[in-house]
């Protein structure tokens, strides 16, 4: 039978939680790195006990840590005995060194992108947003950051370099911070043309590269912002998440500041599927993984009051590729319920039925074993949850 | 030696426990502390001061001798007391964030 893995990243550390396929019982492992703020995990589909991790902190900066045994035991990449050692023979740790290209080689060394007052201010590394495995490498690895970049690792996680055609395309100058920083929050890898990466920033937009990297271009039309001074502007819309079903990787689902959008041409258009949600702001966004056509959202009241409307914790799910969505909520709590679920906060399953799951910022981690026709929580007093990724194993 | 104590974070990541001493070539001072504690736990690198600039992280301080030393320049002795190992160089976290 197949089994569970659920990683789960929180303001003061990760868990790992495990389950058979039943999904009904769990073993909870952790808090990994305690005290820390952990951004994101996220597992190799390569090589599945390879583990990622980010692992951050406004005192002492960011780290990123790997585990090659499911998340028993953790490293920083670059520090195992054996490998490049300094010369007292201690291992070297360079594997949290971020460093923008400036280079003449990118052609294009961008220092500044505007600042809330339309100043341009410098460009700053803060922390990993989000890690993002390849699908065909064990040891490659890209990291979506803040302030805006993407960088790759291709050694595991102890190196890594920009992919500098990002900040460098055109429009980074115009690049804003959202509220919570000028963050990369989303990578998604097409699994059917190698060369396709999608990215979204807040509050940039969504971009596209064809290329692996090099060339990017954005990805906004049909994105509609009343907020900014052009509503439809190339760049400059506040993307929450975006996701995507594996086996139709040119149909993209997207959770705006406000809005539900969707795609059919890989971002090459945009159209609203917000329908008859309650509300359309929102964070997380998922796909069902065997049903292209089914989709999460779970919609939060506003973005002055980031909690569920009428103090009622609901998912919504859409069969239609969106706009008829219907409210799920067996499980879930109906009254004086007031946490957020953040962005990286929901995933899916691979086995029969899907599961679904989300973490919230009052520390609960939900389980649906059944598609979210019902929910039970796996745990419910973490640290408030910024990131939920799910292993399925065989 | 120069002993040095580290915040609870940087002690779990270089997994270390207590006060730690530092030999240190040449005249003591944060820089060559610093130096010293990164050669010998480089998973340090990066999280004391800043990989590039090499500045002092914003919210870290330098305590010795119940004085703060943070806003000495980094090339200054640090205090006999601390460059004899009678007393440890305390690097903390500020207290921030609520």
């Amino acid at each position: 039978m197949s089994n569970v893995r659920v990683l789960v990243g929180t303001r003061k550390g990760a868990f790992i939680l495990t389950a058979d396929g039943k999904r009904e019982k769990w073993d909870v492992s952790g808090p990994h790195f305690a005290g820390w703020e952990m951004y994101h995990l996220k597992g190799s589909p390569v090589d599945p006990n390879r583990l990622f991790a980010s692992q951050t902190s406004g005192w002492f900066g960011q780290i990123i840590q790997r585990s090659d045994d499911g998340g028993k035991t953790w490293t920083q990449p670059g520090t195992p005995p054996g490998e490049q050692t300094t010369p007292e023979g201690m291992p070297k740790g360079e594997s949290n060194k971020f460093v923008y290209d400036a280079s003449s080689e990118s052609g294009k060394p961008l220092t500044t992108h505007q600042w809330y007052d339309g100043t341009q201010h410098p460009w700053e590394f803060k922390r990993v947003w989000h890690l993002e495995p390849s699908l065909t490498d064990a040891d490659t690895v890209y990291a979506g950051v803040e302030d805006a970049a993407l960088f790759c690792s291709k050694d595991g996680g102890k190196s890594w370099r920009e992919l500098s055609g990002l900040r460098g395309h055109g429009t980074g100058p115009k690049w804003q911070p959202g509220a919570g920083g000028m963050c990369l929050h989303t990578v998604i890898l097409d699994p059917k043309n190698p060369g396709r990466i999608y990215i979204a920033i807040s509050a940039a937009g969504a971009f596209r590269t064809d290329d692996a990297g090099k060339t990017w271009r954005p990805i906004n039309k049909g994105l509609h912002s009343q907020y900014i001074p052009d509503p439809y502007a190339e760049v400059g819309h506040c993307v929450h998440h975006i996701a995507m079903n594996p086996s139709r990787p040119d149909v993209l689902f997207m959770q705006k500041h406000w809005d539900v959008m969707r795609s059919e041409d890989g971002g090459n258009s945009w159209h609203e599927v917000s329908g008859n949600l309650p509300t359309d702001f929102g964070f997380a966004i998922d796909v069902h993984a065997h049903e292209p056509e089914t989709i999460y959202v779970v919609p939060i009241k506003s973005d002055s009051e980031h909690f569920p409307l009428e103090g009622k914790l609901r998912v919504y799910r859409s069969k239609t590729g969106g706009n008829e969505w219907e409210p799920l909520t067996k499980g879930l709590p109906q009254s004086d319920c007031y946490i957020n679920v953040l962005r990286d906060a929901m995933a899916v399953d691979t086995l029969d039925k899907c599961g679904v799951y989300f973490g919230t910022t009052g520390g609960q981690v939900y389980c649906s074993a059944d598609a979210g026709d019902t929910w039970a929580p796996i745990v419910r007093d973490l640290p408030a949850v910024l990131s939920v990724e799910v292993q399925t194993l065989s | 030696m120069i002993r040095v104590v580290l915040p609870p974070h940087l002690r779990g990541l270089a997994r270390i426990t207590g006060e730690v001493e530092i030999e240190v070539i040449g005249p003591a001072t944060q820089r060559s502390v610093v130096d010293a504690l990164e050669a010998r736990y480089p998973m340090l690198c990066g999280t004391i001061r800043d990989h590039i600039t090499q500045q002092r992280r914003p919210f870290l301080r330098f305590f010795a001798c119940e004085e703060d030393l943070s806003h000495e320049l980094p090339d200054a002795p640090l205090p006999d007391a601390v460059t004899s190992g009678k007393e440890p160089l305390i690097i903390l976290g500020a207290i921030a964030g609520g």
